[in-house]
């Protein structure tokens, strides 16, 4: 520090000031001071801003357009602009709570004027975290230890990952058993694989593509987890073994287009796997369902007497562009009702799965007055509708739990859109062929 | 001065099971492998230990899977300094913790360490051998369902868990060698990128050893447990179920 300046912050630190007559003794006389500014070091803001990606921790200037939109702030206390302030009042975040809340949903960046940017710095901040040592969330530590040794987060056996196909009541071909070529790779996922509910939207899912007479097969047992999401939880190294894996497994089989089901995996094939290696043409099932609406639309015919709300998966609208395709396909719904949430499209609001945020419900819990999926839910009773729409795998069953957990259960039912085509193409539900 | 962790892999029991055509063994290629989970708390045990005093904290297995290469990075990455493994012609075989104790004890003995942990217990040995036997065949003091412990003026003091949540302090001489039901606090968690760096910049010593014959038990024959019986879910409101349930009671004889 410049020592002239160490003179000015001792003159006007006084026991006791008074300016203009006015005794203004106290703490807060420091704010006429410089010293206000001395006292702060930037080192807990460089601590962030020299790991590659980041740097954009130190652009802030404080403008505070990121907390209003923030959606963790929303039900806590969050927003970039708080953690630079706290990063330069004695708080490093690599040692806070903070570190683990933000669900990298991108909505701050959307309004930042200074591109500081949380998708970049959040997972190089996790990274180093865990390069130093520094305790895991316990739930997170879990998910990151199955998803290396089982290639999913919720530790299921590889070989039961095709298991649900034995359900789907049609064929689903299967890459390793069928050896030739595909137009169209589906990759499943994880919680489409395993969970129950997301099972549910597969077969959905896997009928319609059948109804249509697409060229599909999956990789079944041979697909690992994209790995987006533990990647944004800080592990990268994780990230780039999952994504070599399944770049060799791509490798050994002839396809023209991969449709995912998850958002994070699009998001994971369009962003991040080119980088290693891995370029492919892919596709969110929403976008390709409603490229064949002229051929869906004819087999529509089970009107669905339902008022519906979409909920915009962060990875499909803000990171990957997508706010159309879902929209469509539920207009094309005949007998539904469809109503916009408050915060819809760019503006949407999270369901707190994103970023890893999947893993650390319980810990967020701890720190927020409500969970992320239960403000949504919330929001989307609001609406007065009765049918939450969805296409994200980590949404149908955060928003059932959190509809349980809020008490609007038998007022409101989540679907995955896939879903909801399948019901009025009798292919699903009542009647069902 | 050096503390030995021992780390073994055993199959996997998430994943499904299946029995050898012999019988008298798990179908090894069909089966995934993990470390022992006790071995994790053994190892954190040592690390936590050596963070206080400075010792040099080698990681031990015998490679009976072909796989522990994976397990011993692992170790290294989360801050063992030496890694070394035992290989032999048993590569795909069984070994009785017997076995295994004999083929361990020169190795550490050589390394001259102060400590040894080891898991209190693993799948293929459940009645807990390893740790009491090592310090058998090697002349020094044991204790084992170790929950917490410490290096206090030139010996181990240690937490023994009796029955009942009952615990014990022991104070053993080192040399000595404990089996460790938990460490101190959950295994830590080490980035995959961290044991990818490992892998490529750190190196695992590789010692060939011998099995000799010895009074092992020999497996006869593996099975599954049989299913017995299955529970019924009684459906229907309150009061058929009540009414099952007594003509269920009522058929044992037991109302
Ligand atoms: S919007 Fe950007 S510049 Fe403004 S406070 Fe937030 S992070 Fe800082
Ligand atoms: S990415 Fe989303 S959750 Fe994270 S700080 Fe920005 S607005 Fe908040």
């Amino acid at each position: 520090m410049d020592p002239k300046q160490q003179k000015v912050a001792e003159v006007w630190e006084r026991e006791t000031a008074i300016v203009e007559g006015v005794d203004i003794s106290g703490p807060w006389n420091r704010m006429f001071g410089q010293r206000v500014i001395w006292d702060y070091t930037p080192n807990l803001i460089e601590e962030i801003a020299q790991l590659p990606g980041g740097e954009s921790f130190a652009w802030c200037y404080q403008c505070g357009k990121c907390v209003p939109v923030c959606p963790v702030d929303l039900v806590g206390d969050y927003g970039p602009r708080k953690l630079y302030r706290r990063a330069q009042t004695g708080i490093s975040l690599l040692d806070s709570p903070d570190l683990w809340l933000c669900t990298t949903c991108a909505n701050c960046l959307r309004v930042c004027p200074k591109q500081v940017d949380m998708i970049q710095i959040m997972p190089a901040a996790r990274e180093q975290a865990l390069l130093t040592g520094r305790p895991v969330p316990a739930e997170l530590q879990e998910a990151l230890e199955n998803t290396a040794k089982y290639g999913n987060p919720l530790g299921q056996p590889a070989r039961k990952r095709e298991a649900w196909v034995k359900d789907a009541g049609i064929p689903v071909p299967i890459l390793h058993q069928i050896q030739r070529p595909v137009e169209w790779l589906w990759w499943v996922e994880c919680y489409p694989s395993y969970h129950p509910r997301g099972i549910d939207a597969s077969i959905a899912l896997a009928r319609i593509f059948h109804a249509l007479g697409l060229d599909f097969a999956i990789l079944g047992r041979e697909e690992k987890c994209a790995g987006d999401s533990q990647r944004l939880a800080g592990e990268r190294g994780l990230f780039e073994m999952l994504a070599e894996e399944n770049i060799r497994t791509l490798s050994k089989y002839t396809f023209q287009h991969i449709v995912v089901t998850d958002p994070h995996a699009l998001n994971a094939f369009r962003k991040h796997y080119p980088k290693l290696g891995g370029q492919y043409d892919v596709w969110h099932y929403t976008t390709l369902l409603a490229r064949e609406l002229p051929k869906l639309q004819p087999l529509l015919t089970k009107p669905l007497p339902y008022r519906v709300t979409f909920h915009d998966p962060c990875y499909l609208g803000r990171h990957n562009g997508e706010y159309d395709a879902p929209r469509q396909l539920i207009q094309a719904l005949p007998g539904i009702e469809f109503v916009e949430m408050l915060r819809c499209r760019e503006n949407s609001y999270c369901c707190g799965g994103g970023g890893g945020g999947m893993w650390l419900d319980s810990f967020a819990a701890g720190h927020q007055r409500r969970r992320l999926s239960e403000e949504r839910v919330l929001e989307a009773v609001s609406t007065g509708a009765d049918t939450l729409v969805v296409c994200c795998p980590y949404e149908v069953s955060r928003f059932e739990d959190a509809a349980k957990s809020t008490g609007v259960e038998g007022r409101l039912r989540v679907r995955d859109i896939a879903e909801l085509l399948a019901e009025a193409m009798g292919l699903i539900g009542e009647g069902a062929a | 001065m050096t503390i030995v962790v021992v780390m073994e892999q055993v199959p996997d029991v998430a994943e499904e099971l299946a029995i050898a055509p012999s019988g008298t063994d798990l179908d090894r290629d069909a089966i995934s492998y993990v470390v022992n989970e006790y071995d994790e708390h053994a190892l954190e045990e040592a690390l936590l230990l050596a963070e206080t005093s400075g010792d040099e904290v080698v990681a031990i297995g015998i490679d009976a899977t072909g796989e522990l290469d994976q397990a011993l990075y692992t170790a290294l990455a989360k801050g063992a300094q030496r890694a070394i493994k035992l290989t032999g012609d048993f590569e795909g075989t069984w070994l009785s913790t017997r076995t295994a104790a004999r083929l361990l004890a020169p190795v550490i003995e050589e390394l001259a360490p102060r400590l040894v942990l080891v898991g209190v217990q693993a799948p293929d040995d459940l009645d807990g051998q390893l740790a009491p036997t090592l310090a058998a065949l090697l002349g020094w003091p044991h204790a084992s369902v170790v929950v917490g412990s410490e290096l206090v003026n030139g010996m181990v003091r240690v937490r023994k868990e009796l029955w009942g949540g009952i615990t014990m302090l022991l104070e053993l001489a080192l040399p000595a060698v404990l089996g460790i039901q938990a460490a101190r606090q959950a295994p830590r968690y080490v980035p995959v990128s961290r044991v990818r760096q490992v892998m490529r910049e750190a190196s695992i010593e590789v010692r060939d050893v011998e099995v000799t014959s010895d009074l092992a038990p020999v497996p006869v024959r593996l099975r599954f447990p049989e299913e017995t019986g299955q529970a019924e879910l009684l459906t229907g409101s309150a009061s058929e179920i009540a009414d099952r349930l007594i003509e269920l009671l009522r058929a044992r004889g037991l109302l």
